[in-house]
């Protein structure tokens, strides 16, 4: 199988995957930065490259409800946004993850306003993480068109909507290698559409979206946390089965040099890829420091995490969200949950990065690894939750 | 050469920075390298002073920091030297090569710059004689394989034919002129 | 008995169609309406207006009211253009 390698800035990347996957219907909003990602597949449907049914809408909230009656009608369906975009879409994610259609949005990762900002972090989706929808974050282009395709397959596998996302500008905006499969390739592995029913099947009718009210509202619930459960399973059969397509595996996470660390940073998207620089200077000095990169946030891999992760004795997690809980961010959060129940339980502390944009350097992150050197050598945490690169 | 190379453009909205850097990282993955190539982030304006980057490398870069030490920094127009340091956080035996009708001397003398390798390219001239137009952003990437030797110039110039014909399909004294620009200003940039 | 998670079809689904029918609101009634056949023109405007389609209409003309759905809420009353409809209390009907 030949790849073409061509230079992409990452929302081409996805635009690309987008037409290789061939979606039956886009309905979009145009957001920065994530308005190149439909400007561009527009382009296909206009060239007449890709089959799919073009739904400008006039805004995000119709966007995505167009997507959900699409999906619901039995198409395969996928839109694009950002931010506030993603922010007014949010009470139609739960609604598309509760009738369990498996959309994919390609999500640039912008910051919430207020105050106003078009700029990376990771608030946006964070906002979204309890809607029932899977969260890829990908740490470059290539990552973000690979994730783009996988999810599609994940999300067909369990019926349950999937984001896929790429820091705003950093890699949205930054070109870079990509490799792309030929496109017989991405559909024989993505297959099949798969649907859980199809509203326009008048031989089976069906009623969808019912007012259900205590006696089964739990039920369907229900049904929904298992669905997000076997989620896990599907992400690691097919992140498997591109690594035997394709030749690069994929999992819930990269352990970046970990074997015999004493001392981990956690992040995810482009920071990780920075952060794999300073691992390298850092072991080429003798010190023990691993990077941990968290590819799927949801679902969460608890028990792999724990496994992974309880060797080490200080660990910092890098969070692009705080959480307004007046505790840190939501990575932190549940890195610390998922270590609760072992016996050795490293020491974990926090750091809150890139705040709307914020750039984040070599520099800093060598900072961190000192810090947590120290915790490691002193056995004592001097603070939990830390700031980088904020002026005081 | 350096494990990654990092080179910085300085040119006005609209005058093709974003372009120069893009075309740049392309032709530098046609030879086989790693490449990066963004544009300064955020909102653009017509005229105003705007920046790109480029990181080139022969292994994978995984790096997505800002650029704040490039090897080279590239001045697509003059008149920003009086109202930016160009110069600033450029490595002191760095390249800075400038389009102006100045000399490398004269531009020393009278910006004071310590240190660096200053090369210069009157690439107005050369894109007005060639494309028609002011266009100093293929002009200087001409001038920027001459005075670093970076890429195979021959590759390069067949690379951007290439993609220019695909973007200008239907208009080729755009392709031919811009090419014509390049080898213009690889053969008339002024080095120290 | 209600079905568990593990049987119900996903994505809120009901598979039957017309399940509405299972579900009786007939009991919501405090008071129901009865024609007066003498009254009565067969105009169907009471059929038409009854929100609840508990108006039975067989071969053109108005048959009967069904009580397992409707609800009491004399709409059907106040349209009727002969006043041939009128509301009785539930009580009159216990036995």
């Amino acid at each position: 199988m030949k790849k073409i390698v061509v230079a992409k800035t990452g929302n081409e990347a996805m635009a690309e995957a987008m037409r290789q996957i061939n979606p039956d219907v886009v309905a979009a909003y145009p957001i920065t930065p994530a308005t190149e990602v439909v400007q561009i597949f527009s382009g296909f449907v206009a060239d007449g490259r890709v089959d799919t049914e073009f739904v400008p809408a006039e805004s995000e909230h119709s966007a995505l409800s167009a997507c959900v009656g699409a999906a619901a009608a039995g198409g395969r369906v996928m839109t694009s946004t950002a931010s506030q975009g993603l922010a007014l879409m949010h009470e139609v994610l739960f609604i598309a993850a509760g009738l369990r259609l498996p959309i994919v949005i390609c999500e640039v990762n912008r910051a919430l306003a207020g105050p106003i900002n078009i700029h990376c972090d990771h608030s946006d989706t964070m906002a979204s993480r309890d809607s029932g929808w899977l969260q890829i974050y990908s740490e470059n282009s290539q990552e973000a068109y690979d994730n783009t395709i996988q999810a599609m397959k994940i999300a067909e596998k369990v019926f349950l909507p999937a984001i896929v996302s790429v820091d705003a500008f950093i890699i949205s905006h930054s070109m870079e290698r990509l490799e792309i499969l030929p496109d017989d390739e991405v559909r024989s592995f993505i297959g099949e559409h798969r649907k859980p029913y199809d509203l326009l099947d008048i031989a089976h009718p069906i009623t969808l979206g019912g007012l259900d009210l205590q006696d089964y509202f739990f039920e369907h619930k229900r049904q929904e946390i298992e669905a997000m459960k076997e989620a896990k399973t599907a992400v690691i059969e097919v992140g498997k089965e591109f690594g035997e397509k394709f030749g690069t595996s994929y999992g819930f996470f990269e352990e970046y040099r970990m074997d015999g660390a004493d001392i981990a940073i956690i992040a995810l998207g482009s920071t990780a890829g920075t952060s794999k620089v300073v691992v390298d200077t850092l072991r080429a000095k003798g010190m023990k420091v691993g990077l941990f990169k968290i590819r799927v946030f949801r679902p969460f891999a608890f028990e792999e995490i724990k496994k992974s992760l309880e060797h080490i004795k200080a660990i910092g997690v890098l969070d692009r969200a705080d959480g307004m809980s007046s505790i840190g961010g939501p990575v932190f959060h549940e890195i610390r949950s998922s270590l609760y129940e072992s016996e050795k339980r490293p020491f974990i502390t926090n750091y809150i990065y890139g705040l709307g944009g914020r750039d984040i350097f070599p520099k800093d992150i060598e900072t961190v690894y000192r810090e947590l050197n120290e915790i490691a050598e002193k056995d004592e945490v001097k603070n939990l939750i830390n700031y980088i690169g904020v002026r005081e | 050469m350096k494990e990654i190379f990092e080179i910085r453009w300085h040119g006005r909205g609209g005058q093709g920075a974003k372009t120069a850097a893009l075309l740049l990282g392309d032709a530098a993955l046609s030879t086989g390298k790693y490449i990066q190539a963004f544009p300064e982030y955020g909102p653009e304006r017509m005229g105003a002073p705007v920046q790109s980057f480029d990181r080139l490398s022969d292994k994978p870069i995984t790096i997505h920091s800002g650029i704040t030490n490039p090897d080279i920094v590239i001045v697509l127009d003059p008149t920003l030297m009086k109202s930016i340091d160009v110069t600033d956080g450029l490595a002191e035996d760095g390249h800075l090569i400038i389009n102006t009708h100045k000399s490398p001397d004269e531009i020393r003398k009278e910006f004071n710059i310590k240190g660096r390798k200053i090369a210069t390219c009157d690439a107005y001239k050369i894109s007005e004689d060639t494309i028609g137009k002011k266009i100093p952003n293929t002009p200087m990437l001409g001038a920027l394989i001459k005075v670093t030797g970076l890429l195979d110039f021959e590759k390069m110039l067949k690379d951007t034919e290439e993609k220019m014909q695909k973007k200008f399909s239907g208009r080729p004294e755009i392709v031919k002129g811009n090419i014509e620009s390049m080898k213009r200003a690889y053969e008339e940039v002024k080095q120290e | 008995m209600k079905k568990g998670w593990k049987e119900l079809a996903i994505g809120t689904q009901i598979t039957k169609p017309g399940s509405s029918e299972d579900f009786k609101t007939g009991d919501w009634r405090t008071e129901r309406p009865i024609i007066d056949f003498d009254k009565c023109i067969h105009c169907l405007i009471c059929w038409i207006y009854c929100p609840d389609s508990s108006i039975d209409v067989r071969d053109g003309k108005i048959a009967s009211i069904n009580y397992d759905f409707c609800k009491g809420c004399a709409i059907c009353v106040e349209e009727c253009p002969k006043d041939a409809i009128t509301m009785h209390s539930e009580v009159e009907f216990e036995k």
